[in-house]
């Protein structure tokens, strides 16, 4: 055992644990965060994933003490309580059957926006595509993806005109 | 759209369970006033664990209006229904039905389900009957309210009933709309105090008859799923997250072969894992208990178990899976469905049609593992569960563990895809168990490839179809003639059948026959016969291969055999495929009771409509495409408990590689009166790509000792590559009177699973010429069949 500090959605916590354990489960169980969730543990279907330097990030194979940069999960993503534009459009679109997954199709879909704010349907599919959804919401995931960056690059030309 | 409504935290709802359970108590006596009692504040309780409440816990008593509906004070309700919301919106659906009943703004409600010491006993989730049965019950006892609510508001208000209004919540003198009482101001927080009739649950009523569907409001429109928000911003707490107060983790140790003898545990093996607490074992089921989560997966990946391999291979592999069915004695084989005589008029025919159809098991592969938490504590048992059908959970863990039902309850919380597995919910009955065993609060989760491994699947099926068509290329003579390996299919919530009591050897002394099934077409067909046998594998207990409801258990299966042959037969006719359904639709002049065979016509052609169908035989000819890749179209129909799907699947084949990759599809669909229209509609589209996923990806692979399909790179799912470029989904209401009062609504969990596999097959064939008629179409099986037809 040996404590590790991890900055989380803006909170730092020092936690005790073994440094391999994989940092979902001390989001989890030691930080009480429920947003990632296990879905198989071999960093194949994408439950669990969290930002971490900007990256979605699979928890569930991530040790914590490789963990440097800043963590932000399901819970850490709304702003002033405004949900995050994909929330939003996730919302808007009623993307969810179950919903068990949809923390890492989210969490995925924000990373795939920051680092391309505009992405054609192929590059949707290519970027999202290791996150799996088994009641099959894929359409009404990419239905959102749309939707989200269209009001993100409104929000942001909006803005610009106010500068202007 | 309507805004959501904020309800309570779901988890406080859920455990408010003290409160609610003294409400219920004191109204299970018929007493003629209204009003005495109060309902306790919510105690959001805080908790499970050492202050949990020791019970017991009755069964909420149906004919009590109080078991079903609550009116607060602020003119809010919440209604308490026994069934479950496996992620399709049911929940929003009962809302809209009871709130138009009882006559208040759907915002003003909330809805309870599924954990069996607040809310009666509708058996959970189970063949799409929510809205089909368990709505009918719910529009009466709210209508009753409503009639109960009126009574008391003609009391205070001096009024007869006849002369008030309702208006969501508030009832007023017609003639004097200053005159008025709040439906909290006569009743909130008090109970009623009525009594219900009914023989079962499902005949619940009281006096008031429900409304017509002219009357109705909130019923046909599009209110946003309540459920939603909480499962976008990650407060929404799952049965994955339930805790307690000293709860320790378990997991559980496998097998590693089918059939597997323990011999002997090595506990030496586990005993320096940090947190360890100890060894679990009852004869070949074995599990381990740590403080922590990841010390529990260290530890029972370390335990050593010396196991015994059967003597005899438990299964043949998957590759002679069929020459297996094909050659296997049946255990059982029922009476054929016979109309006319197919042999002779077979023999008659002039041309005849024959093809063999090849169904893999598949898995429900949920997105996450079996999962449960069992609290032990004040001599009582309460199991947090995603348990689709808690209510049996709770018996069966009773039973299971010689407990009073009444010391037993299961809360009800949201988790991965229902669909049929949470049915035989293995992981609640290893939480109770260990939670017995070890006195503290346990939490059980299985792992990735025991999960893929060891859940139940959908049975195989192979299929012998054989068809005449005369002179004029018409269908004369049908014979379909299935088996399914679904000898011992698992019940639901059994303690002698779910995976632990097999294991421990309490197994019934009769495995359950299972069951194979036939096609529920409305076609009109003037000889044929219908004959379905079910086999065993040599294994029969404690197997990974045991079969259990897996979203429309046989539909898929027969469904693509089924219409798959139909497209054959017209192939052979030169037929149109829309044209000759259409034909096989519209040659009877039998009664057309429940208007299936008129509803089955308009759903078809609705699809073909909505298409574009451009009627032609099918392949096309010549082949066309971009390239490497041949387009094509494919349609296929279905009827499920009166409701009928007709789909369209338009295919993009790669020549090169084999991928099949279906760039569109269209779903006409029927299920009577539509609640909630556009939660409908993903529901639906849920439905066809899980088909599809099936179609084209999922098979349970095994060789003659274990399952080898473990994992999402060894059982692959359909992925967001996959997903249609574009999904037209029609609703469609082909009552010749869409407009009559008492239009039934029907059910739409599974219906839209059944026509798709044989849709993209017809569509494969359409643009290839190359019939498939093995499942999955993987691209290396689609490309070795494009070669082997020159292609």
């Amino acid at each position: 055992m040996s404590k590790i500090t991890l900055k989380v959605n803006g909170t730092t916590h020092t936690v005790d644990v073994e440094p391999s354990t994989p940092l979902l489960y001390i989001l989890r169980n030691d930080l009480g965060l429920h947003g990632p969730r296990f879905g198989c543990g071999l960093g194949q279907c994408g439950a669990c994933a969290v930002i971490i330097n900007g990256a979605a990030t699979r928890s569930c194979i991530t040790p914590t003490s490789t963990v440097k940069g800043e963590v932000t999960t399901l819970e850490g993503l709304a702003r002033g309580g405004a949900l995050h534009p994909i929330q939003q459009a996730w919302i808007d679109e009623q993307v969810p059957q179950c919903g068990f997954c949809q923390n890492g199709q989210i969490i995925t879909a924000i990373a795939l926006l920051d680092r391309n704010p505009n992405p054609t349907d192929a590059q949707i599919r290519e970027s999202m595509n290791r996150t799996l959804c088994r009641c099959m919401t894929y359409y009404r995931i990419q239905t959102a993806i749309k939707r989200a960056a269209k009001t993100m690059a409104d929000a942001s030309g909006s803005r610009k005109e106010v500068v202007a | 759209m309507t805004a959501f409504t904020n309800i309570p935290k779901q988890i406080e709802e859920q455990l408010e369970s003290t409160s609610r359970r003294e409400f219920l108590k004191t109204s299970g006596m018929l007493v003629v006033s209204v009003g005495v009692a109060t309902v306790a504040g919510v105690d959001p309780l805080a908790g499970a664990g050492a202050g949990q409440a020791a019970g017991p816990y009755p069964d909420p008593d149906f004919r009590q209006l109080d078991s079903w509906i609550v009116i607060h004070e602020n003119n809010t309700a919440t209604f308490y229904v026994g069934k479950t919301d496996c992620g399709q919106g049911t929940g929003t659906a009962f809302r809209q039905m009871m709130s138009d009943e009882l006559d208040i703004a759907f915002d003003k409600t909330t809805c309870i389900m599924g954990s069996t010491d607040v809310t009666v006993d509708q058996g959970g989730s189970g063949g799409s009957d929510a809205i089909q049965v368990d709505g009918w019950p719910m529009r009466r006892v709210a209508a009753e309210a409503r009639r109960v609510l009126l009574d008391l508001a003609s009391a205070r208000l001096g009024a007869p009933v006849d002369q008030l209004s309702v208006n969501e919540g508030v009832i007023s003198v017609k003639a004097d709309s200053s005159r008025q009482a709040t439906y909290g101001e006569l009743i909130g927080g008090k109970r009623f105090n009525v009594t219900l009739r009914g023989n079962d649950i499902n005949a619940t009523a009281g006096v008031a008859k429900v409304k017509t569907v002219q009357e109705l409001k909130m019923v046909g429109r599009s209110p946003q799923r309540y459920d939603i928000p909480a499962k976008v911003d990650g407060s929404l707490k799952w049965a994955v997250d339930a805790k307690a107060p000293g709860m320790v983790h378990a997991r559980n140790v496998r097998p590693p072969v089918a059939g597997a003898k323990l011999v002997a545990i090595d506990e030496s093996s586990v005993r320096g894992v940090p947190g360890f607490i100890k060894v679990v074992r009852r004869g070949n089921y074995a599990a381990v208990v740590c403080e922590r989560e990841e010390q529990a997966i260290r530890a029972a990946r370390q335990l050593k178990i010396n196991w015994e391999k059967p003597a005899n291979p438990s299964f043949p592999p998957s590759e002679k899976l069929y020459e297996y069915l094909r050659s296997a004695t049946p255990t059982s084989s029922a009476r054929p469905n016979v109309v006319g005589n197919a042999d002779a008029a077979m023999s008659g025919a002039a041309k005849v049609v024959e093809a063999d159809y090849e169904f893999p098991f598949q898995g429900h592969t949920a997105l996450a593992p079996a999962h449960a938490m069992a609290d032990p504590s004040n001599d009582q048992m309460t199991i947090y569960s995603n348990d689709m059908k808690s209510y049996g959970l709770r018996s069966g863990v009773a039973e299971f563990l010689q407990m009073p039902r009444d010391r037993v309850r299961v809360v009800w919380m949201e988790g991965p895809q229902g669909y049929g597995r949470t049915a035989a919910d293995d992981a609640g009955f290893e939480a109770a168990f260990l939670a017995k065993e070890t006195g503290r609060p346990v939490r059980v989760q299985w792992m990735r490839d025991e999960e893929t491994a060891w859940d139940t699947k959908g049975p195989a099926y192979a299929v012998k179809m054989r068809g005449g068509l005369d002179a004029q290329g018409r269908l004369v003579a049908l014979d379909y003639n299935a088996r399914a390996a679904d000898y011992n299919h698992v019940g639901y919530n059994e303690p002698d059948t779910v995976l632990i009591a097999q294991l421990m050897g309490r197994r019934r002394a009769t495995p359950a026959a299972g069951g194979a099934s036939l096609p529920s077409d409305m076609y009109a067909i003037p000889n044929r016969r219908m004959a379905a046998h079910v086999v065993s594998l040599p294994l029969v207990w404690e197997t990974p291969l045991r079969t259990g409801n897996l979203r429309d258990p046989n539909g898929p299966q027969v469904t693509f055999a089924a219409e798959s042959f139909i497209d054959e037969l017209a192939a052979a006719a030169h037929a149109d495929p829309v044209e000759f359904r259409l034909s096989l639709l519209t040659a009877s002049t039998a009664d057309d009771e429940g208007f299936r065979r008129a509803r089955s016509i308009a759903v078809v052609k609705a699809a073909a409509e909505t298409f574009g169908w451009d009627p032609r035989p099918s392949p096309k000819s010549p082949r066309t495409g971009t390239g490497r890749v041949l387009t094509g179209r494919g349609v296929s129909y279905s009827f499920r408990n009166q409701t009928v799907v007709a789909e369209i699947a338009e295919v993009e084949v790669n020549r090169d590689t084999g991928r099949v990759w279906v760039k569109r599809l269209v779903c006409a669909h029927d299920c009577g009166l539509v609640i909630n229209p556009e939660a409908l509609r993903r529901t639906i589209e849920g439905a066809l790509l899980h088909s599809l996923s099936r179609a084209l990806r999922e098979e349970v692979q095994f060789d003659t000792e274990k399952v080898t399909t473990v994992d999402w790179n060894s059982s692959p799912t359909l992925t967001h590559a996959d997903a249609p470029e574009r999904i037209d989904v029609v609703l469609v209401n082909g009552d010749p009177n869409p407009n009559r009062p008492d239009l039934p609504h029907y059910g739409a969990g599974e219906a839209a699973c059944k026509p798709g596999i044989a849709a993209v097959a017809n569509a494969i064939f359409d643009a290839t010429g190359v019939r498939l008629r093995r499942v999955p179409f993987r691209d290396a099986r689609v490309l070795t069949a494009l070669k082997a037809a020159g292609v």
